[in-house]
């Protein structure tokens, strides 16, 4: 055994030491072109490395999700890089520093700090509201400006930070949708919630609630699990005895998937709702048959109705398969913020952060433009429907492209923020 | 009344699941007084190694019930296997370590078999193939499947099973030697390493099947699954006694129980104001209270300091 374990450790010494010794060699490289700008004029322009952070969960129950993020964010990152974008004269080699939160808070202020110690020029992330808002606070102190691409909890950008944004609708917009739809276009009287006492799961929660009784609907139940169980026959046993027309669920698709089917087996007839985390084809794939009939939301455009859609659903697909839920929103987060540092003509975060707040940009999600708090003007609701296995449109709500029914979600929930204050 | 019933079918199979997986946790520490926490992953594995068998064996016409005894009869193997290299290369050279050493080796097997786990399996669920065609029968207004009466059927079986390999058998007679004084056992020509090896070997088995049972349950698998089952299971073996077979079998039906009827009526008892999340704590209450007034558990008798 001794034998074995000796060069074990070896092993692991030795490809520590090679992280180690490849992280050092970066840094002569991001510095050595500057010195000398103008001597290198004939010869290629000068190249410049440009970190950028990305932070996700990749292991864990949604694992499946973050290595989507950060799929779509090293798309944007080597689509810039064949693009040869120049800034202040020079070449930018944009890189991506992926790490993993695993979906917990703690986590995500340890990788936060790493990716400040880094000096990466900005950051994308992270997937959950849960771990986004505390790591907010450290790019905040930073100055580092940070885009989440899925975080949807209102609080995020609440925080009164220059430095957060995102390319989402929040969650009182995406609440107020569910909540309505579920009272009124598919009149339920009756409506039971559960949530997966995350700041994602547990937010939209209360906005789905807080619409629903608005429209008219009874919340019959109130249940809670956790974000890692598998068993909800408990909950839902209780939920049946109150027999509502809607089931909603704040939650991932992870919970939603085995969800489903002990609905079936215990023979709850209720239509299953619930938010952009549990509207992928990872739902499908989990709950089977059982998934027929699911009405789900996800915040913006459904991709394939975006002009410029079609090439990412392409690209991406062709890399790294399929689509979960919100790759093209990391895609497009990590655009914004090349796109600032070529308005303001530099990679430094304190002289860039200003322009990420000015953005207009035609991205693959929509036309993305920021309100003073960094959130999302007019971010689109699209409404799905599981049919034959496919998330199917039922309808959009907001958005660019459908600009005239837009005053029914987005007005109603532009004053709840700031009642809030 | 319905709901009630339903509550408890579902208590039921929740801790017919524990149980099952309590009996590895029990057997192990029954006879070296180690808590085994890689126990959880070994479920887990079982769990895997059956679904890739499943589903690569799915198109090829065979009957489904050969594929799934397939499926289970190579996870087992497996899991033995690697219950056995568990205990060589982790537990054994630290045999005669403080009490302390094997436990947090065995918190780092758990993590080093919960990443392999990744590397070979991926990061995302897996979708357990439904290979039971599954019944659903009707009780008074609850319902329940035929996967959820072999679950608790099995439980049975395999605690029976177990109870008379150790007290019916010569290596059971051996393993209870070995539990009451490891050199004097030896001394008697019980090679206790055979011994010890076969426990861990036994329980893995025990594992893989109840990962099976758990697969098709639940129609899902995931690399961390096994955690959160095996501190459950734990839990039961504890609250059962832990050593004990019956025990364990007890402890893990009454713990789900516990679970289901915590989830179902706490919110009600309480008037909303601990809802169903607090399950957890109502479990642990349980287990905190009988551990009070009985230390060693429910059926667990005082035993002698081991070495």
């Amino acid at each position: 055994m001794d034998h074995v374990r000796i060069p074990g450790v070896l092993v692991v010494l030795a490809a520590s030491l090679a992280v180690i010794g490849c992280g050092k060699k970066e840094e002569p490289k991001a510095v050595a072109p500057a010195p000398a700008p103008a001597a290198a004029a004939p010869a290629p322009k000068p190249e410049m490395v440009v970190k950028i952070g990305h932070v996700a969960p990749l292991t864990g129950p949604i694992a499946h999700l973050g290595k989507d993020n950060e799929n779509g964010a090293r798309l944007a990152v080597d689509d810039a890089n064949a693009k040869k974008i120049e800034i202040d004269g020079k070449v930018i080699k944009f890189e991506l520093l992926g790490e993993d939160d695993q979906a917990d808070p703690k986590t995500g202020t340890v990788v936060a700090q790493k990716l400040v110690d880094a000096k990466v020029a900005g950051v994308v992330g992270h997937l959950n509201s849960g771990t986004t808002i505390p790591a907010s606070a450290i790019y905040n102190q930073a100055g580092l400006p940070q885009i989440s691409p899925s975080a949807t909890n209102p609080k995020y950008t609440q925080q009164g930070f220059k430095t957060t944004f995102r390319v989402m609708a929040n969650d009182i917009q995406q609440g107020s949708v569910v909540g309505t739809y579920a009272a009124k276009d598919m009149g339920a009287k009756k409506i039971a919630i559960i949530d997966d006492r995350t700041a994602y799961g547990q937010g939209l929660a209360d906005e789905v609630e807080k619409a629903a009784k608005e429209a008219g609907a009874n919340i019959v139940a109130r249940e809670f699990t956790n974000d890692k169980a598998t068993d909800f026959k408990a909950i839902l046993t209780k939920i049946k005895a109150k027999n509502p027309d809607v089931i909603f669920l704040g939650g991932m698709d992870a919970v939603g998937g085995p969800m489903l089917k002990q609905m079936k087996e215990l023979g709850i007839k209720a239509k299953f709702t619930t938010g952009d985390g549990g509207c992928s084809p990872e739902l499908i794939k989990l709950a089977g048959p059982a998934s027929e009939g699911v009405i789900c939301t996800q915040a913006g455009l459904p991709v394939d109705k975006l002009p410029n859609g079609q090439k990412f659903v392409e690209d991406f697909t062709k890399k790294y398969g399929q689509i979960q839920i919100y790759s093209p929103y990391s895609y497009d987060a990590v655009m914004v913020l090349i796109d600032s540092m070529k308005r303001a003509n530099s990679v430094d975060p304190a002289k860039y952060l200003a322009e990420v707040g000015k953005t207009s940009y035609d991205g693959v999600t929509g036309k993305i433009v920021f309100d003073e708090k960094g959130d999302i003007k007019n971010g689109a609701i699209t409404v799905f429907e599981i049919k034959d296995g496919k998330l199917v449109t039922l309808k959009t709500e907001g958005g660019t492209a459908a600009a005239a029914p837009a005053p029914a979600a987005a007005p109603a929930a532009a004053p709840a923020p700031e009642a809030k204050k | 009344m319905d709901t009630l019933i339903q509550q408890l079918i579902n208590g039921v199979t929740l801790g017919a699941v524990y149980a099952l997986v309590a009996l590895g946790y029990t057997m192990v520490y029954g006879i070296i007084g180690l808590i085994n926490f890689a126990h959880g992953e070994v479920v887990m594995i079982g769990t895997m190694v059956a679904f890739t068998v499943i589903v690569s064996l799915a198109g090829s016409g065979m009957p489904p019930l050969l594929v799934l005894a397939l499926g289970l009869a190579v996870s087992t193997l497996v899991c033995m296997v690697l219950g056995w290299a568990l205990e060589r290369v982790a537990y054994r050279p630290l045999r005669h370590a403080p009490r302390l050493t094997p436990l947090i080796t065995a918190i780092g097997m758990s993590i080093v078999l919960q990443n392999v786990a990744m590397i070979i399996w991926g990061r995302n669920y897996i979708t357990f193939p439904p290979m039971i065609n599954k019944q659903i029968y009707d009780l008074g207004g609850a319902s329940f499947t035929n996967v959820q009466v072999s679950i608790v059927f099995l439980a049975a079986l395999m605690m029976i099973g177990l109870i008379y390999l150790v007290h019916r058998t010569r290596i059971g007679m051996a393993m209870r030697a070995t539990a009451q004084n490891p050199q004097v056992a030896s001394l008697m020509g019980v090679d206790i390493n055979r011994v010890i090896a076969m426990a861990f070997v036994i329980g893995s088995a025990l594992g893989a099947i109840a990962g099976c049972m758990v697969g098709s349950y639940y129609e899902i698998a995931h690399y961390q699954m096994g955690f959160m089952l095996g501190l459950k299971a734990f839990t039961a073996a504890v609250l059962g006694g832990i050593g004990n077979l019956a025990g364990a079998m007890a402890g893990g039906l009454l713990l789900g129980i516990i679970e289901a009827l915590g989830a179902g009526y706490i919110g009600d008892l309480t008037g909303d104001f601990l809802g169903s999340h607090y399950q957890d704590i109502f479990a642990f209450i349980v287990l905190i209270i009988v551990l009070m007034f009985r230390p060693s558990g429910l059926f667990g008798e005082r035993t002698g300091d081991r070495a």
